[in-house]
């Protein structure tokens, strides 16, 4: 859905993605090496890291694939 | 600095590090962008307040699910599924899906032909001016209630959740809901519905998933809540895991409630009420580019709110079966709001049903992802406020001001008055929230008044779209007797409470069971006086009703269009999962 031929509601989805995962993922591996005294339940599995990686990932995808210049471009 | 913003002297549930502050902040600043971009493409009435009907099929249906998912419906039924069970999961799947596939496939084609701007605005062509008023000014004045209340409800949750300042949440997030509304209108909602539902989505699907993982799946999950409510010496401890094998009796379950009320209650008339008839929801499908998007649109919504319960159900029941007083190590038992915020409640460190998502959250989410389960929770609640004022705007301005008020009124200034609806319906929302700050039993009357309307509106939709044979008389009366008989039977049960064996057929239910036998019963009278004032009147002749009624409309028939791009083929594909899901939970 594009918004009267300009940026596609997909590409802020898109950024809203990448921003939150690589907060979520550097936050993830600053927890990592630096252990909190008080870890969340299921601290070792590191869940910041790989939601934040997928997170990241995805929006990253979505920003390529509906970015104002490639849409201008096709 | 940012901190700042937040400081208070509340003590509170989560703790919020810098992190998650910047991630809240940015979807504030994300939403505000979207809707100072979307102003320029906002400027006729189709614009504003249909979003110039382009919306792709996936758009309009992401939307129409979004505006429904408001944090406190994340938050409530959450709840609700730690205080019944797996009985929650009812209004995600019975009471939700087979409306949506019928207002797909039955109901759009008569909303989307006429090319109305609203329910009441159907009503008017079929029924006249009578029945349309009627609908509009009890919708538009619910509606800003209904937004006010859930207002004063979100930000007590914020206060106890995160610490935030009650005014603070109010104002901040009404006033950026109010901005981005304002400025794009519908466009500028649906697309920010459309963002906030990924946010919800991948702010809250960690929870089950890690809880699943802790639990050990879900028959370990079902195993520790058997063992943690025999602990508790709760009565029927397995009906919690079983959706449908305890409803043959009232008192084999923790609701109260059998199968007539689930299916015919809730299934039958309040979702079917809700899903169909409800502007706030059917305004984002009738944004559709064309018929065929408009009818794949709820399909598309149904496939999601099926998976709904995972992240709202499940973590309800993983509350059951893992939380533990961090101190003394006891199973922690979550009570009503009202016990819980009560300074005796918050001197014994209680917490309430509403509590349990954050709860769950603050478990397993640390810097970073605590900040996105957070504004998953401040977004499910924006979504469904800007669905409460943009619904209000357009009632207001095609239905109450172009029809009542400035009947000569141009697109332009029905713009310019769809601008300042979304004001004022925020100012009146936000008084409403004060107003239930200082008298809180407001919210009971005015959540019990919104429930009111929906029942027999639906009763009246539906005999108006599929009985040529309704009249316009009809349709008006119809609605008023049921909308006078759902509120004398809640003052009924008010003024002597044994009344409920009657009303709900049986003194053990509870409120839910309440309301969905209160909706039987209003929606069944509303259909009788309906057909038997009908057979008294005169009936339009069918000329008059073409694009409104079943047989007098000429539906425009899918040629040359594949099997997999026919919205019957993706409504049996959802239908199958729908009774596939149920039988598994049984």
């Amino acid at each position: 859905m594009r918004s009267g031929g300009g940026i596609s509601i997909w590409f802020f989805i898109g950024i809203s993605l990448l921003v939150n995962g690589v907060l979520i993922l550097g936050s993830g591996i600053y927890e990592a090496i630096h252990p909190p005294q008080q870890p969340v339940v299921l601290f070792h599995l590191h869940a910041s890291i790989w939601w934040g990686a997928l997170l990241t990932a995805i929006g990253a995808i979505y920003c390529v694939k509906f970015s104002p210049s490639a849409s201008k471009q096709g | 600095m940012i901190s700042l913003f937040f400081a208070n002297s509340v003590p509170s549930l989560v703790h919020l590090s810098t992190i998650d502050l910047v991630i809240i902040v940015f979807y504030f600043a994300l939403v505000l962008t979207i809707g100072f971009y979307l102003k320029e493409q906002a400027n006729t009435g189709e614009d504003f307040f249909m979003a110039g009907r382009e919306m792709t099929a996936w758009v309009a249906g992401l939307a129409f699910l979004s505006a429904n998912l408001g944090s406190l419906e994340l938050m409530g039924w959450a709840g609700n599924a730690y205080k019944y069970g797996i009985l929650a999961a009812h209004w995600y799947w019975v009471g939700a899906i087979p409306a949506m596939l019928f207002l797909a496939l039955v109901m759009m084609p008569f909303y989307y032909i006429c090319k109305t701007h609203s329910v009441p605005g159907y009503l008017k062509l079929r029924f006249g001016p009578a029945a349309q008023a009627l609908s509009s000014i009890s919708f538009a004045l619910m509606t800003v209630l209904m937004s006010g209340i859930n207002m004063y409800a979100m930000a007590v949750v914020m206060r106890v959740v995160l610490g935030w300042d009650i005014h603070f949440s109010i104002w901040v997030s009404s006033l950026t809901v109010a901005v981005y509304v304002a400025l794009g209108g519908l466009r500028s909602a649906i697309f920010n519905e459309v963002l906030q539902f990924f946010l919800i989505w991948a702010g809250a699907l960690l929870i089950p998933i890690l809880g699943l993982m802790e639990t050990g799946g879900w028959s370990g999950l079902k195993q520790r809540i058997l063992q943690n409510l025999t602990e508790l010496h709760v009565a029927n401890p397995g009906a919690y895991t079983h959706a449908w094998s305890t409803l043959g009796n009232f008192s084999d379950n923790p609701m109260g409630i059998n199968w007539v009320g689930i299916v015919f209650g809730l299934g039958a008339v309040i979702s079917m009420g809700y899903w169909t008839t409800d502007f706030l929801v059917v305004q984002r499908v009738l944004s559709a580019k064309d018929l065929r998007a408009a009818k794949m649109a709820p399909i598309i919504g149904a496939a999601f709110k099926m998976m709904v319960p995972f992240i709202v159900i499940l973590p309800g029941l993983l509350g059951l079966a893992l939380l533990r007083d961090p101190h003394s190590g006891a199973l922690m038992r979550l009570v009503p709001g009202d016990l819980a915020w009560s300074p005796e409640g918050q001197a014994q460190g209680l917490h309430s049903f509403d509590e349990v998502l954050p709860l769950m959250l603050a478990r397993y989410c640390g810097p970073g992802l605590l900040g996105l389960g957070i504004t998953a929770l401040i977004a499910g609640f924006m979504s469904g406020m800007a669905g409460n004022v943009s619904a209000f705007a357009t009632v207001w301005t095609y239905d109450i001001y172009g029809e009542m008020i400035n009947k000569n009124a141009t697109d332009q200034a029905k713009v310019r008055m769809g601008r300042w609806c979304t004001i004022v319906g925020m100012v009146i929302s936000i008084l409403t929230a004060y107003l239930a700050m200082q008298a809180h039993s407001i919210m009971d009357y005015v959540q019990a008044l919104f429930s009111f309307f929906i029942a027999p509106l639906f009763a009246t939709v539906i005999l108006g779209m599929l009985w040529k044979r309704a009249t316009a008389p009809a349709g008006f009366w119809g609605l008023f007797a049921g909308t006078l008989a759902s509120i004398g039977m809640y003052a009924w049960v008010k003024v002597n409470p044994l009344a409920v064996k009657y009303v709900a057929l049986s003194p053990q239910a509870q409120d839910q069971a309440q309301n969905m036998f209160r909706a039987l019963w209003s929606c069944l009278l509303c259909a009788f006086v309906t057909i038997v004032v009908s057979l008294a009147t005169k009936p339009k002749p069918d000329a008059e009703l073409n694009g409104l009624v079943y047989g007098a409309t000429e539906i425009p028939k899918e040629t040359y269009v594949s099997t997999l791009h026919r919205p019957w083929f993706w409504a049996l594909i959802v239908g199958i999962a729908f009774v596939i899901v149920n039988i598994i939970f049984w």
